[in-house]
């Protein structure tokens, strides 16, 4: 209670003082009483309180109805007092829980990360930023020791804290699959089942799966109602747009995985994206699947990593720096 | 943007015509209106899409809640008059082989 007392005989000295010189120096004061009270979270309508009792003090002859209306007018503002308290605890919770989701997007980051391996036989790019948060899209590599480097790119339908749950649950399946099925329709198949039977009716995850032998060069694929991808021919200077049927994860529980098979020549690339890539938009316009390729091409001379990280710059900036969906691009390029 | 949902019904089948965007935000309304009706047994869902030249993949999940809601059910879904762009989107996830879709326009395949 002293402090408000305190404040009381601050501002019954300030507005006196305003009203002999109605100078701006008081009115400045009055701006830095109120950030004051604001901060010991004092309600609108306890300042009007306090602007009673000085007049009051000050004018012990104040007509009544001057006094009437301030009552009337300290009444009308004690719901604005509620509302401004209610707006103080909730600004706090909002604060709790956006540092919570910041420690969950950390462990998501830990849970989630993956080592892009160095191989002399393909260069990889890869790269995957997320439109809040969390991230909805997923991609990880595996390189075993026969020389075989799987590749999965995966986005959860649905975005921020459940879709990233269901990546959790997504990556930790794949992890515990035994090593000796690892083609990708297989992959595909399994996935399927846990998706369907552990997901919301509404949730479902797209994924494309490759496997690349770095022996023979031949790239494995299948695709769960993934985006598809593109082939880049070096000698052509051309892409082919890698699309195979499938469908995505967790509708049907019978779903098999047809997988397909393509020799990779030298120089040559393979692209492979989520629809944050071909979903950009400038303003209402979509970019369209030409475009992205041409950007593509427009890079392709340089490293497989700072093609995708051009890529993304260049759409960052084509979207005013407003990513509306994760963005998720990988490059592979054979070398030898 | 915005999409509104207009419902009207004939016998057997439930009209559904959309206009606007289908995304995230609009996807819940949609969602509300179109589960209920796939949950009258032995009733069609005839959702016209003539009018909607967007849809992101969170009103893809509408689609298969309300699939899945049909075959739990007995009752039929049925998209109609869908635009190419849209039209894609079921055909890259896989799901017009498993959703009856109807008379796209504009080229739609």
């Amino acid at each position: 209670m002293s402090t408000l007392k305190l404040d009381l005989e601050n501002y019954k000295e300030l507005l006196k003082e305003y009203i002999r010189t109605k100078d701006e120096q008081a009115l400045y004061q009055a701006e830095q009483f109120s950030k004051q009270s604001m901060q010991q979270k004092i309600s609108p309508d306890e300042i009007i309180n306090v602007h009673i009792q000085s007049l009051q003090e000050m004018y012990p002859e104040m007509p009544d109805y001057i006094q009437a209306s301030l009552n009337f007018l300290l009444e009308t503002m004690i719901s604005y007092g509620v509302a401004y308290q209610e707006h103080q605890s909730l600004r706090e919770k909002q604060l709790e829980l956006k540092s919570e989701i910041s420690v969950a997007a950390n462990m998501q980051k830990t849970l989630l990360s993956t080592v892009k391996p160095e191989i002399d036989e393909i260069e990889i790019g890869a790269l995957s930023v997320p439109a809040k948060q969390m991230n909805g899209d997923y991609h990880h590599f595996v390189y075993d020791d026969q020389g075989t480097l799987g590749i999965a790119v995966a986005d959860v339908i649905g975005k921020g804290v459940p879709a990233a749950l269901c990546m959790s649950m997504i990556k930790y399946a794949m992890d515990s699959f035994p090593e000796m099925r690892m083609d990708p329709s297989g992959i595909l198949s399994s996935l399927n089942r846990v998706v369907e039977r552990n997901v919301d009716s509404s949730m479902f995850v797209t994924m494309f799966y490759g496997s690349y032998d770095s022996r023979d060069h031949t790239f494995s694929y299948s695709s769960a109602g993934h985006e598809p991808g593109f082939y880049y021919h070096q000698d052509k200077d051309e892409f082919e747009e890698i699309d195979v049927p499938g469908l995505v994860l967790g509708v049907s529980a019978e779903t098999s995985y047809t997988q397909y098979k393509k020799k990779v020549e030298k120089g040559d690339m393979i692209i492979l994206l989520t629809d944050g890539v071909t979903e950009c938009r400038q303003g209402d316009r979509f970019i369209e699947q030409e475009e992205v390729l041409s950007v593509i091409k427009s890079y392709a001379h340089l490293p497989a990593q700072e093609i995708v990280d051009q890529v993304y710059k260049y759409f960052e900036r084509l979207q005013d720096f407003y990513l509306r969906d994760d963005f998720t691009l990988i490059v592979l390029r054979r070398n030898v | 943007m915005n999409l509104t949902i207009d419902v009207s019904n004939k016998e057997n089948t439930a009209y559904l015509t959309l206009a606007g965007e289908v995304d995230a935000f609009t996807a819940p309304k949609l969602k509300e209106t179109i589960l209920p009706l796939t949950r009258e047994e032995g009733q069609t869902v005839e959702v016209d899409f003539a009018n909607v030249d967007y849809m992101d993949s969170t009103g893809l999940g509408v689609f298969i809640s309300a699939l899945k809601s049909t075959k739990e059910h007995n009752s039929e879904m049925k998209l109609v008059h869908m635009q190419e762009r849209v039209y894609r989107l079921f055909k890259i996830t896989g799901l017009t082989e498993i959703i009856n879709i109807e008379s796209t326009v504009q080229g739609g395949m």
